[in-house]
């Protein structure tokens, strides 16, 4: 995220002058003010619901690997967008689906960390955006390609791709509604899953879809390399606070969204912190915070555990 | 081959007649044929390889049998069925409720809502396997017997006229494998339905079943236990001298010396 373009971005909505920014009280009211910083609290807020909902159950099927996967993969379709004209969005989210296709076809579960293949088919993909970065760099107009593609460009985003942004995000959630008890007597096992008569095939495909719409989501916000940071903190945070998965949903979508605020909070107040006229990346400080609050369920963890032992003894 | 035919009841819930497979060339099954009356206790009982799981698994459908055929009364999905391994990740978000209450609905599509009549239904099954006592702790967390006793309530909790367990007790020690098979033939006797559990050990069983099939290199010979297990038969069977010793009301079944070969044919 180029801080210049932050700030531009945000003197422009708000007229106010750099050091106004900056103080808290008339701060906190042009932040509120800002048509960027709403537009931004809004998508944050629809990605992050998308990614806590797919991101428990992606931790609950042991598929962050897939997740990360997709990521890199739809980062070659983001940084080929600008070379084809098409917005970014779409560059990651049809690189994002046909990757996931592609790791149906390959078999979901040779998927896993351990496979040398599956980590040169990602090298490669790397180096493919790298190319494709590289040749943006010739494109006029798109100087801001590498760190967009990257890490996000939340502050920046055309107002215009809102409503596309909130349909891809209802199509993730709603696989994920739908598919609901098919997924969790899937993750207790396959073969109760084939004997119920549940097409689990067919699940497994949709989930893959449904990730990949989430992580192409947070690639658009947070950038491609950081995006499952919010696919899978808040969901193996609260994963740590309760047993019962709706809970933990709950609580995921209340870790993302609330992170993604408070690090959109911390980057627009930033202004001059360092260096003068700068503000911190706001994909950096999401993931900080996202970093922190999976640091706290880990203290949270043994605290409730005691709390739970000593109502025991009690009752 | 049967080594007697019981009296033929009406409408038995599964039948399987002559079933064949073969696994890469291998013949795993061999027209195996046997039938399952309503409400009886069938042990099927061999060593390992031979054939058990395979044979679970075409009646099931989840495995496509080379010939021959299985009927079942009703719908497939509506067995109940307890697979071999179930590995529970101590992570899971799912307390032992929440995995009975997926053997109710759990191919419908949706996230279920609470709801009294499920939570009842769910409950009063907890209690018929002794589960009530850890019906809120996470299933991951429970040990192999308790995980049993709460995989059987998820088998059970629709009704199902047929329940299917491989191996329900490979895992357990000896005094929770007597647990699991009284609380099955207790709860199955009392509900009607129809069990066929496989096992390796016809002991802990021998007090509940009805009926045994015994599976060997494939074959399978059915009858009542004293039919059943008897030196010539299982002689047959193996296709090589098989020693039956009872001691005390339990059953030791020994391979004979390799040069005396029985009297089967």
């Amino acid at each position: 995220m180029s801080a210049t373009l932050i700030l531009a971005a945000v003197t422009r909505a708000t007229s106010a002058t750099p050091a106004q920014v900056s103080l808290s009280q008339s701060g906190l009211a042009s932040f509120f003010g800002s048509a960027p910083v709403q537009l931004a609290l809004v998508i944050g807020a629809l990605v992050a619901v998308t990614s806590a909902l797919v991101g428990v159950f992606t931790v609950i099927r042991r598929q962050s690997f897939a997740g990360h996967a997709l990521a890199d993969l739809g980062a070659v379709g983001g940084s080929a967008a600008f070379l084809i004209g098409i917005s970014q969005l779409w560059g990651f989210v049809i690189a994002g689906v046909l990757a996931a296709g592609l790791m149906e076809v390959v078999g979901v579960k040779r998927v896993q960390g351990r496979d040398v293949a599956t980590g040169i088919v990602f090298g490669l993909g790397l180096g493919l955006t790298g190319l494709f970065l590289y040749l943006d760099t010739q494109v006029p107009g798109t100087s801001n390609a590498a760190v967009s593609v990257l890490f996000g460009s939340l502050f920046v985003i055309d107002a215009s791709v809102l409503p596309t942004v909130l349909v891809l995000a209802l199509v993730a959630c709603a696989i994920v509604l739908l598919t609901w008890r098919w997924l969790l007597v899937d993750s207790v096992s396959q073969d109760l899953a084939f004997v119920r008569r549940i097409p689990v095939r067919a699940t497994g495909i949709l989930f893959l879809v449904a990730l990949a719409l989430a992580v192409e989501l947070s690639a658009l916000t947070i950038g491609a390399v950081l995006s499952t940071a919010l696919l899978i903190a808040p969901a193996a945070a609260a994963l740590r606070l309760t047993k019962r998965v709706g809970f933990a949903i709950l609580i995921a979508i209340a870790i993302g969204v609330g992170s993604t605020w408070v690090g959109i909070l911390i980057s627009y107040q930033s202004f001059g912190w360092l260096h003068g006229a700068h503000s911190w990346p706001v994909s950096f400080c999401i993931v900080v915070v996202l970093f922190v609050v999976y640091l706290l369920s880990g203290v949270a963890l043994p605290i409730r555990a005691r709390a739970r032992r000593a109502a025991e003894v009690v009752l | 081959m049967s080594a007697s035919e019981t009296t033929s009841a009406p409408a038995p819930v599964l039948e399987v007649a002559s079933v064949s497979v073969t696994l890469s060339g291998h013949r795993v099954l061999d027209e195996v044929s046997f039938a399952v009356q309503p409400g009886e206790f069938v042990g099927l009982i061999g060593s390992n390889g031979a054939g058990k799981t395979t044979l679970l698994r075409v009646i099931l459908g989840l495995q496509r049998e080379l010939g021959g055929s299985v009927t079942i009364a009703g719908d497939r999905g509506g067995i109940g069925y307890l697979p071999q391994k179930v590995l529970l990740d101590a992570d899971l978000p799912l307390r032992a409720r929440d995995v009975v209450a997926l053997g109710l609905d759990s191919a419908r599509l949706g996230v279920p809502l609470p709801n009294r009549a499920r939570r009842a239904l769910v409950d009063e099954m907890l209690e018929a396997v002794g589960a009530t006592a850890f019906a809120d702790a996470r299933i991951g967390l429970l040990s192999g017997g308790q995980q049993q006793r709460v995989l059987i309530a998820h088998a059970l909790v629709s009704h199902p006229p047929l329940l299917l367990l491989d191996e329900p007790l490979a895992n357990l020690d000896i005094s929770s494998a007597q647990e699991i098979v009284e609380l099955l033939a207790s709860i199955c006797r009392e509900r009607g339905i129809a069990v066929l559990l496989s096992a390796h050990d016809l002991n802990p069983l021998l007090p509940v079943m009805d009926r045994i099939v015994y599976l060997a290199g494939g074959r399978a010979v059915t009858g009542s236990t004293d039919e059943v297990v008897q030196s010539d038969v299982l002689t047959k069977l193996y296709g090589r001298r098989v020693d039956v010793l009872r001691i005390d009301r339990r059953v030791l079944v020994v391979a004979g010396p390799d040069d005396a070969h029985g009297h089967g044919a």
